[in-house]
């Protein structure tokens, strides 16, 4: 084992890829996560380590034409989940669980989702908060959160972050964070060890898409730049309802699929929103994803440890 | 003698129907549609004591905020409507606050008379 090849196989990675269904399996080498194609020929080889799903957008009490029925793919987003014949350590969901934060479409939600019998770390997205106080959303998820509904964690060595970029928007702006969040990350961040695989997830990207969309978070500079020392930081966002993927330098920036429906690409169209696509091509554009951690591979301790 | 008993069917109809010809629309409202995360017109002139009414075209919600806090919608679902009057002239610049970059501005005029 060597890390000379390291900068190169950082950069070898994450071409984007196309996948129907259920989800992509991801593995770290080299402390980048490396797609290994879809679930069934990942599972085929050495699956030890750490495997999590990435759901998002299901927009539970959507009903119009783009998708009439966004309980029922998402139903069907869970039954693939369920096929999985590795269980996953758990679900992260980022946001947007409900079209327009209403008890009945939470409980609706809770009852599709909680059939994967997964702990699911959620993070809310704007269509969660509606209501005045977010009151609904904490009281169902936010316990043990600070803020607005952001935390941390740890999983198998790696160190989760859940961020909340949909609350008290300024006008004129994009997703953000806060003065307040942002302390909280360069603290939470303070004194682990740089070797520390780092993976975030918010609703809205973190990097800037489409600025015209809003599809980006204002102020998520500062606290990419706490993550800066950090060998492997992995970025996990949706809202924008379609797969995008950009490495740079240290971070990978993706973005899953929703199970409610598609938007159109970046400026493809005159706003985003859903898109009606034939019935037949729906759920191509709509699925999950799934994330592996292989720190058997132990490269990850190799390219993360800086400092000469 | 109370009033219930003593009105005639026929007249809480009426008065049922003259509450639903005079409350909801008044002349003189301004409308703003909001189409493709748009507000159109994005930017109107109006006079004081002008109603605005905003009519959500998206089948997506929107929610109309103030920048100075000084009316916010709910979230407004498809074809779902808001409405502001402006007494006081000035400048009201807005957004929505679940896209911010959807802005708009309403600028109020003193109406003749005052």
């Amino acid at each position: 084992m060597t890390d000379h090849d390291d900068g190169a196989s950082r950069r070898k990675v994450l071409e984007c890829m196309t996948w129907v269904g259920t989800g992509v399996l991801w593995t770290i080498s080299g402390g980048v996560p490396h797609s290994l194609g879809l679930i069934d020929q990942a599972l085929a080889a050495d699956a030890k380590g750490l495997t999590f799903l990435h759901i998002s957008d299901s927009h539970i009490g959507f009903d119009k034409p783009a998708n009439p029925n966004a309980k029922g793919t998402l139903e069907e987003a869970i039954e693939r989940i369920k096929a999985i014949p590795t269980k996953p350590a758990f679900m992260i969901h980022t946001g947007d669980i409900t079209h327009l934060s209403k008890e009945s479409e939470f409980d609706d939600a809770e009852k599709i989702i909680s059939q994967a019998k997964l702990d699911v770390h959620y993070v809310p997205g704007e269509h969660d908060i509606i209501d005045p106080d977010i009151k609904i959303y904490k009281d169902r998820y936010g316990r043990g959160t600070k803020g607005s509904g952001y935390y941390s964690f740890d999983a198998n060595g790696v160190h989760f972050m859940g961020l909340v970029n949909v609350a008290d928007l300024k006008g004129g702006g994009m997703g953000s964070l806060g003065d307040e969040q942002l302390e909280w990350i360069e603290d939470d961040l303070k004194g682990r060890s740089a070797s520390t695989p780092i993976v975030v997830f918010a609703h809205i990207p973190l990097w800037t898409v489409y600025p015209q969309w809003g599809w980006g978070t204002e102020d998520s500079s500062r606290a990419l730049a706490y993550m800066k020392r950090f060998g492997s930081v992995t970025v996990l966002n949706g809202h924008i309802h379609q797969v995008m993927q950009k490495v740079e330098g240290n971070v990978t920036f993706h973005t899953a699929r929703s199970t409610a429906f598609p938007q159109p690409a970046p400026g493809s169209a005159p706003s985003a929103g859903p898109m009606k696509v034939p019935e037949d091509k729906l759920r191509t554009l709509l699925g999950t994803a799934s994330v592996t951690f292989k720190p058997g591979q132990q490269r990850l301790a190799i390219i993360d440890t800086p400092l000469s | 003698m109370t009033f219930a008993r003593t009105l005639p069917l026929g007249g809480i109809i009426l008065l049922v129907a003259v509450a639903l010809v005079t409350s909801p629309v008044r002349a003189a409202d301004t409308e703003v549609k909001i189409d493709n995360f748009t507000f159109n017109p994005q930017q109107i002139t109006i006079k004081a004591d002008t109603t605005v009414v905003w009519t959500n075209g998206d089948d997506i919600p929107h929610m109309i905020a103030s920048k100075t806090g000084i009316f916010k919608s709910k979230a407004l679902d498809t074809d779902d409507k808001f409405s502001f009057t402006f007494a006081t002239p000035g400048t009201y610049p807005y957004f929505c606050a679940l896209h911010p970059h959807m802005t708009g501005t309403i600028v109020v005029e003193a109406s003749e008379g005052k």
